[in-house]
């Protein structure tokens, strides 16, 4: 049996340790170690993106890595949106406008692989926006509001940073 | 679905690597990306004792584009390859191959040396090498050697390479003059494994073709060269004819495995289809340098 | 206490339409109130719920379809550090009652007076002791310290089986000298009726031309996103139980498990969390299994299943074949349909006629057709149970009616829009009578609805006369186009009752409680606009409470199409009697006559003199118990009320679909363009979520007619254990979905509403079969099966080259689908 290793991992900003056998998951990490479970596990063999957060910057399937190799390492998760007054990111503000969400379980990696997209572009094209969310599955929307709702996203980011700039 | 146990190692250099696996013996296995490993061993299909991590090793992931070679780091990320611009404009069926991996967060951590070491038939990676006279450098504690893509895949998910060989580098060329290259893919949904997929690299002197090298994936338990294609084709005209021709050739040599997909037939049948239209692709794209 | 929907409850509980309150929150596009909780990582969903002391169970299945367990040896498990217990089926032989058909309690006797089905009951071990019957049925349980250890542990246990022949087609199954999956049912037919409307055989005789074909639906799988759960806890003491289970359907569970644990009713708290979507419903092994766990080792047990275990067992729906012979005259009229078919119920019918029903009540679609015969089995074979998915029947039976058309178009030279619309029951045939009973025993009537309107705004929407010349032009250019129609029925809002408790505390805060059950279908927000309506307060004012058998006695749930008719209905009529118990205290306190006050937004004013006002808040606290009580003389204190709607019977929804594609000739791939609906659910709750409900199912449907299927070899394994074989479609495949809607409310009750839960999952499969063959014209490529997959339809199209060039198109039907013209 192996050993348990400690590890330190700096999430939505905040320095978090725990300590995991090399074989968990960082998505049972973040989970049932931090307790951060708005990160879901729809197939735990990295096809339906829910487990989807942001590691360094980039979203990765958290199923799909060991938590031991995040150790050190930087992570966004949905828990990790909201600004700390609770108002809600433009991406969560518009899902919740368009009615990108239904059940709401597939949501948090929808929300983390939107995040990813629109800080590569800004200006997504609907093609764009149905190839870079290609890997989340959602059963109930059928997608459409969601798509909708990444273009009110990056529509309410632009104007966002345009405003920033003023 | 949880893994079973096993030990780990995260090696900080590439002969703490070489170290620990040749310490780990049969039971040991690399992770790189861990995209295919890490399903497998969640589904407990993959039982290694020791993984050694080889994410943590430095120097490892550089993408460089030198003229008609391309050399690619192990560690590069998929995406990495996909986004650079120098291979997309010298290499653009890299590009084209790279961006039908999986989605957008499976190429944010896979990696182009994990991808030809698991060597799944279907995967972009060992048919693209073979397409493109490729080879990779292997490392041991017995020190380096290059090994040619056609000497690399011995199997389904098996390559000739020992327990203790790392693969560290991946190159590939392309012929020089006019060359048009395509990478097309027949898959049931973005992402997904292909059916059946092609890596055509066409070069033309006149109208006649001077080299032709054509792999396909998800024909065979490996990926597989049309070397009977390549040959008709050779000093053939590049006109439709030859192509159709080439094409039928494909489908006679290819010998296809069946899974709920598409059966052998199927494959068969498509592999000819996406040959020409890859050919032709191939064929146009010289026609609009020259344009 | 009676159990709702009783003959003296449904007299007793017609609520006349025009004490309804005009809507106002009603029909518009509200923001959802959940989803400011689920965007943030806030919903707490099975999986999130941690208990103190809590372990973590496995199952162990079964790897082979048929057998018989000789011998079974859990000690190396159970000496595995950290493992708590192994139990088997042994171990429950005595504890825990069989598991018998949810279908039973849901048929009503007059509809077995009615039909008179044969239905044959038939037990579900929880965890099966001597013989197994599919791939992954339950034979045995491991609790840990943790999923990853008891997973250990699964692979540590050894059974031993004595392999059973196996029969995995339901026609192989009724031939003779079949193996028999459950011996003393005599044979594999688990249920079986006919039922028929005007003379079939007379008019099949009369009708100049018959059609004869073959229709299969493969076997789809629910798929919600979140994996199925089950947490429970048993208090030391009272011997209580809780149980947290993703379960549509928390009164059902509970009553079966009060059933099977001997435990009375209401010492079981059956709590369903959020839930991350269903697409179908069920009552499964592990709902009662953990929970007996969890009393016999006194400590409380979670179990999750994986993706895997989910593919194999959760909700497989559809797998049904259909034998036809349709009647028609040259004018491309439908005079008669005469259908057989069989629904692969699997290992066990734990439905009863659920779906096989559904199939035939929908079978008739919008077409008036003189006669109809339908006779249904529900076949047992050995793969997992079939239970009623997203659509239960309809899509399957709207599949086999929707190409009937279109071939019957084809056949006659008529335009497959033109000969839609010549079967279609028109206006003036309204209140239209199907002459067959629906499940609950009630004679089909459609409610109000106009299908020649319904079709006419389809085909402006999709600008069918433009489509015809851009799929001319697309020709020209080698590409492929074709469109294809489906309409479809949807008897929705099935009862046999649900309820609400409307209450408004004493800050004057409404809290609706009720047994439906919603898992993302919007339900805290469009029953917030329908009490806020009926009541006279904001939907801001109400907080809707769902999923928890402690709210309120009796539940049904939230699947069928049937939470905004059922639920809408209660909520509505238990808020407007709060209004009237409200009103009368508030006359009390202001000392006018009830009849001279309004109740708007949470006041109560004295109408013409605003300046005499209470609050809805005093009202509730002059309607509390005690010494400050003012309530009228007689009346209960609290104010509240409660609400079982027992529905007449169903409403009945219809929709009209259109799919564009765009098929490869070379390949046999097919791309979804452009989808477009007109539905009409009557009087919408809140457009934006029906739209939702739509695309969904509408995604779901696509699923159904290109790339989702449950495949299983002939031996019994299935090959579609994970979502790299299990292809479900994704932004890239979903094509953008246009919504319209018709409006025609429903006469069944008294707010107009119709389902709509349903409906965007029925028309696809047909619509784009419809539309790959219209693309493939002038080649007769017949489709007779979904899923389509490429290289059936490669197939296909080669089939139809060689039939063209020979004869003239016989040789273009489907080798699965024998049809014949006479």
């Amino acid at each position: 049996m192996s050993e348990r290793r400690t590890v330190t991992v700096e999430v939505n900003g905040e320095r978090r340790s725990g300590s995991v056998e090399p074989r968990t998951t960082l998505a049972d990490f973040l989970r049932d170690e931090l307790g951060l479970t708005g990160t879901h596990l729809g197939c735990e063999h990295g096809v339906c993106g829910a487990c989807t957060v942001l590691l360094d910057g980039r979203s990765v399937r958290s199923c799909l890595m060991l938590a031991v190799q995040a150790d050190g390492c930087s992570l966004r998760t949905v828990e990790g949106l909201a600004a700390e007054g609770g108002e809600l990111h433009p991406v969560q503000e518009a899902f919740s406008a368009e009615h990108g969400l239904q059940c709401g379980f597939c949501t948090p990696g929808f929300l983390m692989a939107t995040l990813e997209l629109l800080s590569e572009s800004p200006q997504p094209s609907e093609e764009q926006i149905r190839s870079h969310l290609s890997g989340n599955l959602c059963r109930c929307t059928g997608y459409h509001h969601i798509v909708k709702a990444v273009l009110r996203a990056a529509e309410t980011m632009r104007g966002d940073v345009a405003a920033s700039r003023a | 679905m949880k893994p079973a146990p096993f030990e780990y190692v995260a090696a900080r250099s590439l002969d703490e690597a070489l170290a620990a696996l040749a310490d780990a013996g049969e039971g040991g296995k690399v992770l790189a990306g861990g995209q295919s490993l890490v399903p497998l061993l969640a589904l407990r299909l993959a039982r290694p004792d020791v993984l050694v991590d080889v994410n943590q090793v430095a120097g490892l992931d550089r993408v460089v584009v030198d003229d008609h070679r391309l050399v690619i780091g192990a560690l590069a990320r998929h995406r990495a390859v996909e986004l650079d611009e120098q291979v997309r404009r010298a290499f653009p069926l890299v590009s084209a191959a790279a961006a039908k991996i999986g989605h957008v967060a499976i190429r944010n951590r896979g990696t182009v040396g994990g991808s030809v070491a698991h060597a799944d038939p279907a995967a972009e990676w060992p048919a693209l090498l073979l397409a493109l006279d490729g080879e990779v450098e292997v490392a041991s504690p017995r020190g380096r050697r290059v090994v040619s893509a056609g000497d690399l895949y011995a199997g389904y998910l098996t390559t000739t390479l020992e327990v203790d060989e790392v693969v560290c580098e991946v190159r590939a060329t392309l012929p020089e003059g006019r060359t048009g290259t395509s990478f097309l893919e027949l898959a049931r949904r973005e992402g997904d494994f292909a059916i059946v997929g092609v890596a055509a690299v066409l070069a033309i002197e006149g109208d006649e073709v001077r080299h032709c090298r054509l792999a396909l994936s998800g024909v065979g338990s490996t990926p597989v060269r049309a070397r009977g294609a390549e040959e008709l084709l050779a000093g053939a005209a590049a006109d439709d004819a030859a192509i159709a021709a080439a094409a039928r050739e494909v489908v006679e040599e290819i010998d296809p495995p069946g899974d709920i997909h598409g059966s052998a037939d199927y494959r068969r049948k498509v592999a000819g289809v996406l040959v020409r239209r890859a050919l032709s692709a191939a064929r146009d794209e010289i026609g609009r340098m020259v344009a | 206490m009676t159990e709702p929907g009783t003959a003296n409850a449904r007299a007793a509980r017609r609520v006349p339409i025009e004490s309804v309150r005009p809507h106002q929150f009603v029909g518009q596009r509200l923001r959802r109130k959940e989803d400011a909780r689920l965007v943030s990582g806030k919903g707490r969903y099975l999986a999130d719920l941690v208990v103190p002391g809590m372990r973590h169970a496995a199952v162990l299945r079964s790897p082979v379809p048929h057998g018989r367990i000789a011998a079974f040896d859990a000690s190396e498990a159970l000496a595995l550090d950290g493992v708590d217990a192994v139990f088997t089926g042994r171990d429950l032989l005595g504890k825990v009652g069989p598991f018998v058909e949810g279908g039973r309690l849901e048929i009503s006797p007059v509809f077995l007076d009615k039909v008179g089905p044969e239905v044959k009951p038939h037990a579900m071990p929880v965890l099966a002791a001597e013989d197994v019957h599919f791939v992954g049925q339950p034979v045995a349980v491991v609790v840990a310290a943790s999923r990853y250890l008891a997973e250990d542990a699964l692979e540590l246990i050894r059974v031993d089986y004595e392999e059973l022949p196996v029969v995995t087609d339901p026609e192989a199954a009724l031939a003779p000298g079949a193996p028999v999956l459950h011996g003393h049912l005599g044979d594999n037919v688990a249920a079986h009726f006919v039922v028929e409307s005007g003379d079939v055989d007379a008019e099949l005789d009369r009708a100049p031309h018959v059609y004869r074909g073959r229709f299969e639906v493969g076997r789809q799988a629910s798929n919600a996103m979140e994996p199925r759960g089950v947490l429970a806890t048993s208090d030391d003491g009272t011997g209580d139980l809780t149980v947290w289970c993703t379960s549509a359907r928390p009164h059902l569970v509970r009553t079966f498990l009060s059933e099977m644990l001997g435990i009375p009713l209401d010492r079981i708290r059956v709590i369903s969390p959020d839930m991350g979507g269903s697409f179908g419903t069920g009552v499964f092994s592990e709902d009662f299994l953990i929970p007996f766990v969890a009393r016999e080792l006194g400590r409380p047990v979670r179990w999750v299943e994986d993706r895997s275990e989910n593919l194999l067992v959760t909700r497989h729906g559809r797998d049904q074949v259909h034998l036809v012979e349709v009647g028609y005259d040259d004018d491309g009229r439908i005079l008669a349909l005469k259908d057989r078919f069989l629904v692969d119920a699997g290992a066990y019918n734990q439905y009863a006629i659920t779906v096989s029903y559904n199939a035939a009540a929908h079978a008739r679609n919008q077409f008036d057709i003189p006669a109809v015969r339908l006779e249904g089995l529900n076949v047992l074979t050995n793969k997992a149970p079939v239970a009623p998915v997203r659509g239960a029947g309809r899509p399957e039976v709207t599949f086999m009616m929707d190409r009937v058309v279109d071939i019957v178009a084809h056949e006659t030279g008529i335009d497959p829009v033109e000969c839609r619309r010549r079967n279609l029951v028109r206006p003036e045939q309204m209140p239209y009578h199907a002459g067959i009973p629906y499940r609950d025993g009630v004679d089909i009537v459609y409610d109000r609805a106009d299908f020649p309107a319904q079709l006419s705004q389809l085909c402006d929407l999709v600008d069918y006369a433009a489509f015809r010349k851009e799929q001319a032009e697309a020709r020209r250019e080698g590409r492929r186009l074709g469109i294809g129609f489906s309409s479809y029925m949807e008897g929705s809002g099935f009862g046999p009752h649900e309820g609400a408790v409307v209450r408004v505390d004493t800050n004057g805060h409404v809290t609706v409680y009720t047994g439906a059950n919603a898992h993302g279908q919007g339900l805290a927000t469009t029953l917030a606009q329908v009490c806020a309506d009926q009541l006279g307060v904001t939907p801001e004012d109400v907080t809707v409470r769902m999923g928890d058998t402690s709210f309120i006695p009796y539940g049904i749930g939230t699947f069928a199409s049937r939470s905004a008719v059922t639920a809408g209905t209660a909520t509505g009529v238990a808020a407007g009697l709060v209004r009237e118990k409200a009103l009368a205290i508030a006359a009390e306190l202001l000392e006018v006559s009830s009849s001279d006050l309004e109740l708007e937004e949470g006041t109560v004013r004295v109408r013409g003199t605003p300046s005499r006002e209470v609050s809805l808040g005093d009202v509730a606290r002059a309607a509390a118990p005690g010494p400050r009580s003012r309530l009228p003389a007689g009346m209960e204190p609290v104010l509240e009320a409660e609400h079982y709607y027992v529905p007449p019977s169903v409403t009945w929804s219809s929709g009209t679909h259109a799919a564009v594609v765009e098929v490869d000739e070379e390949t046999g791939f097919v791309r979804v363009l452009r989808y477009l609906t007109v539905d009409d659910c009557g009087q919408m709750l809140n457009p934006t979520i029906v739209e939702g409900q739509v695309h969904g199912g509408v995604a779901l449907g696509l699923g159904e007619a290109l790339t989702e299927e449950v495949i299983y070899d002939a031996t019994g394994q299935p090959l579609t254990g994970t979502y790299m074989d299990y292809l479900l479609p994704t932004t890239a495949e979903t094509p953008p979905i246009t919504v319209a809607h018709q409006v025609c409310p429903s006469e069944v009750n008294p707010f107009g509403i119709k389902g709509c839960g349903e409906g965007g999952a029925v028309g696809p499969p047909a619509a784009i079969a419809n539309a790959i063959v219209d693309a493939l014209r002038p080649l007769d490529v017949r489709i007779s099966r979904v899923p389509i997959r490429p290289e059936r339809l490669l197939e296909l199209i080669e089939v139809a080259k060689a039939g063209s060039a020979h004869d003239g198109g016989v040789g273009a039907l489907e080798d699965g689908g024998a049809g014949s013209r006479s």
